[in-house]
């Protein structure tokens, strides 16, 4: 039995695509690159970052291409100047958020948020930032979060959940105060959930998450999530 | 009636300053004041950050001798975290400094002193900037070009990047090693440097003659000279001990732990500028004056320890009494000396067969609570001292800039070169160039900024004791 597939558009481009792929895949799997920051493959789909917005004919709203399913019929924009305007607005919130200075921040030249505003021309921040002042821990022996840095994108709690499956971080707060914590807001140091497998450094877009003393570039490996989820169902790639 | 001349800003030095000269009644000089117009807080805003990240926040103070920052930063981690770094990462870490030493020296020479020194005091300042000097002397700025490169190339092989490469260096040594291959590059490049210098030191040495009055009275005034030597006495950049000498040549103080800085070195402060005024406690404040830098460093040092400098250094010598050349005009010769005895220091590096050992640093965390780190920046010696919390997190931060020490000398530096040129009578551009160039011959960094020739204007204004403006003109 053959599974059932769609057919819509994306810019224009015919694609068919099984039934319940969602935009972001549909569009990646046809050569048509998204921009995103929370999504990960290997890793449940969240729509936090509100970087993957597509257009969808028919419809005012902008919906988030990594939650929403294709249908029949569907036309998709991925690229407009009304797009562009609001992935710009979407950065730029993320910056003012808190305290974003990339020449000392250790993930600097190796940081998504900071590559995606140079791909969209974000040369400055039209928003008052804030300058958070939050807890930085580094009572870890050699892991660190420093949260203003964070962008709650939440890669480091579902990695910690779904693929090492202790569910050691977690969100305390709501919104912009939202934080990520350790068990039950402990110091890290002091989890006693925590197997410091490192996955929350490897996949952190920016440099919230940092083991203390390594490079970051040497750190980061996005791709952890995908290629553990692939050797448990058995796929093995050269 | 006292007037004021102001000189705002002060133009080709890196950061912004500006001259204010008090005139007597009968329009001549009676005092000027150097005065620093930025405020910038690197003390305050780095507490409650991770200490490893200091190095990384305050070498960004500054864009010419970032790696500066970046060794007494180190250093004072080192201390927090207790640990030696091991032998390769010392000479990582001292090659990237003599670089750094290199391409800053090379910068101040060539790019804003040369200008004042070739094309004269009094020529038309559209043209004093590197620029005249490539149309008049093109040969010799293309030389000074690529000798700040091979500098800038020291840092970028051994760090990855040429400005504010913080990412490689770390408490306890640095975070990869040095290729080979970078190793051979830069070992293949390095005799056109030596040749460039050796040339300029030759050519500078003959524009001497045509500059004794300047030599005489650029900042020719007693004081002390404070730095880093080697054990043996030597001229130290990046280890060593602090020694301190008099104006007669007597060392007053030697082997001083630079740990314990706060014994002998006090800071001042006064209403007027934001930069702190340190003093030689003994002596009190302000006649606790004394000098830093590549003049200081050869005034106290006994030899180099490289054969080319250590020629250089005896005919240095003999421009002062018993070794002591007290004039901030040679600054200039100084950094040439200096210049050829880092890159001497690269060659020795280069061909120690331990550079390219893979063991590049020593890991642990926090063990002491307190860590103060020393080195000679380009413009002088430079203290970083923190103390952390359990958790290594910054609460307190105290910086004493290499170009802070100078402060007091600063001073008395404007004062003899105002009162010997200007007069208030008869306002010319070359008279007020003169003031600006003896604050270059000193050549201070008061801020991390690099701005571009051309870009800012000075703005010179004279005001009478009512605050009503007499005199006004901006180039």
């Amino acid at each position: 039995m053959t599974a059932t597939t769609v057919t819509l558009k994306i810019d224009g481009l015919e694609v068919t695509v099984p039934e319940g792929t969602t935009i972001l895949k549909a569009a990646k799997d046809n050569g048509i690159i998204i921009p995103t920051l929370c999504n990960l493959e290997g890793l449940s789909p969240y729509g936090g970052c509100r970087l993957c917005l597509v257009e969808i004919s028919g419809s005012p709203k902008l919906f988030p291409a990594c939650i929403t399913p294709v249908s029949s019929g569907m036309e998709v924009t991925t690229q407009s100047e009304r797009l562009t305007e609001y992935r710009k607005m979407a950065v730029q919130m993320l910056l003012a958020e808190r305290t974003h200075i990339c020449s000392v921040c250790v993930a600097n030249d190796h940081c998504e948020l900071q590559s995606l505003a140079n791909q969209l021309g974000v040369d400055h921040v039209l928003f008052e930032r804030n300058w958070t002042r939050l807890e930085i821990d580094s009572s870890h022996d050699f892991l660190v979060i420093d949260r203003n840095r964070c962008i709650l994108c939440t890669r480091c709690l579902r990695v910690c959940d779904e693929i090492e499956g202790v569910h050691t971080l977690d969100l305390k707060l709501r919104g912009k105060d939202a934080q990520v914590i350790m068990d039950l807001d402990e110091h890290w140091g002091n989890s006693c959930s925590c197997t410091s497998c490192r996955k929350c450094a490897k996949v952190c877009p920016v440099g919230a998450i940092y083991i203390e003393g390594e490079p970051v570039s040497h750190t980061k490996h996005k791709d952890i999530a995908e290629f553990i989820t692939e050797r448990r169902q058995r796929k093995w790639k050269q | 009636m006292r007037k004021e001349i102001v000189i705002n800003p002060i133009t080709r030095i890196e950061g912004h300053a500006k001259v204010t000269i008090f005139l007597k009644d009968d329009q001549t000089v009676k005092e000027a004041r150097f005065q620093v117009i930025d405020f910038r807080g690197f003390e305050k805003f780095c507490e409650g950050r991770p200490f490893y990240e200091m190095p990384s926040i305050t070498s960004r103070s500054c864009g010419i001798c970032p790696v500066s920052h970046l060794m007494a930063s180190a250093k004072a981690c080192d201390q927090i975290v207790g640990v030696t770094p091991p032998t390769t990462a010392v000479l990582l870490r001292r090659l990237m400094h003599m670089g750094q030493m290199i391409q800053s020296h090379a910068l101040n020479l060539f790019y804003l002193s040369f200008p004042d020194l070739l094309l004269g005091m009094d020529s038309d300042p559209a043209e004093r900037n590197i620029f005249g000097l490539i149309e008049k002397q093109p040969d010799l700025a293309r030389q000074g070009i690529k000798l700040r490169k091979y500098g800038q190339e020291i840092i970028e092989k051994v760090a990855g990047k040429r400005i504010h490469s913080s990412e490689w260096i770390m408490p306890g040594g640095g975070k990869w090693p040095l290729t080979k291959q970078n190793a051979d590059y830069l070992h293949s490049n390095l005799h056109e440097a030596l040749d460039i210098t050796v040339k300029t030191i030759a050519f500078f040495k003959n524009c001497l003659e045509g500059l004794e009055d300047e030599a005489e009275n650029f900042g020719n005034f007693p004081t002390y000279y404070l730095g880093l030597v080697t054990a043996k006495g030597g001229l130290e950049h990046y280890g060593g001990k602090i020694r301190i000498v008099d104006a007669e040549g007597k060392i007053v103080a030697d082997q001083l732990d630079p740990a314990t800085y706060y014994d002998y070195i006090g800071e001042a402060v006064e209403p007027w500028s934001y930069m702190k005024f340190p003093y030689y406690k003994p002596l009190g404040y302000p006649d606790g004056t004394y000098r830093v830098g590549p003049l200081a460093r050869l005034n106290i040092a006994s030899h180099c320890g490289t054969p080319l400098a250590d020629e250089e250094l005896k005919e240095f010598k003999k421009l002062g009494k018993n070794g002591i050349v007290q004039s901030t005009f040679h600054y200039h010769y100084a950094r040439l000396i200096e210049i050829l005895f880092c890159l001497e220091g690269v060659k020795e590096i280069l061909e120690d067969p331990e550079v390219l050992s893979e063991r590049v640093s020593a890991k642990a965390f926090v063990n002491n609570d307190e860590g103060i780190g020393v080195a000679e920046a380009p413009r002088g010696t430079l203290i970083h001292h923190y103390a952390v919390d359990p958790q290594g997190m910054i609460v307190w931060a105290n910086m004493i800039i290499a170009t802070e020490h100078n402060n007091l000398a600063y001073n008395k530096a404007v004062t003899q070169v105002a009162k010997k040129y200007v007069n208030g009578k008869r306002l010319q551009e070359g008279m007020l160039n003169r003031v600006e160039a003896v604050i270059r011959a000193f050549d201070p960094c008061l801020s991390c900024a690099t701005h571009a020739v051309g870009q800012m204007p000075l703005d010179v204004t004279l005001i009478d004791s009512n605050g009503k403006i007499v005199d006004r003109r901006v180039r």
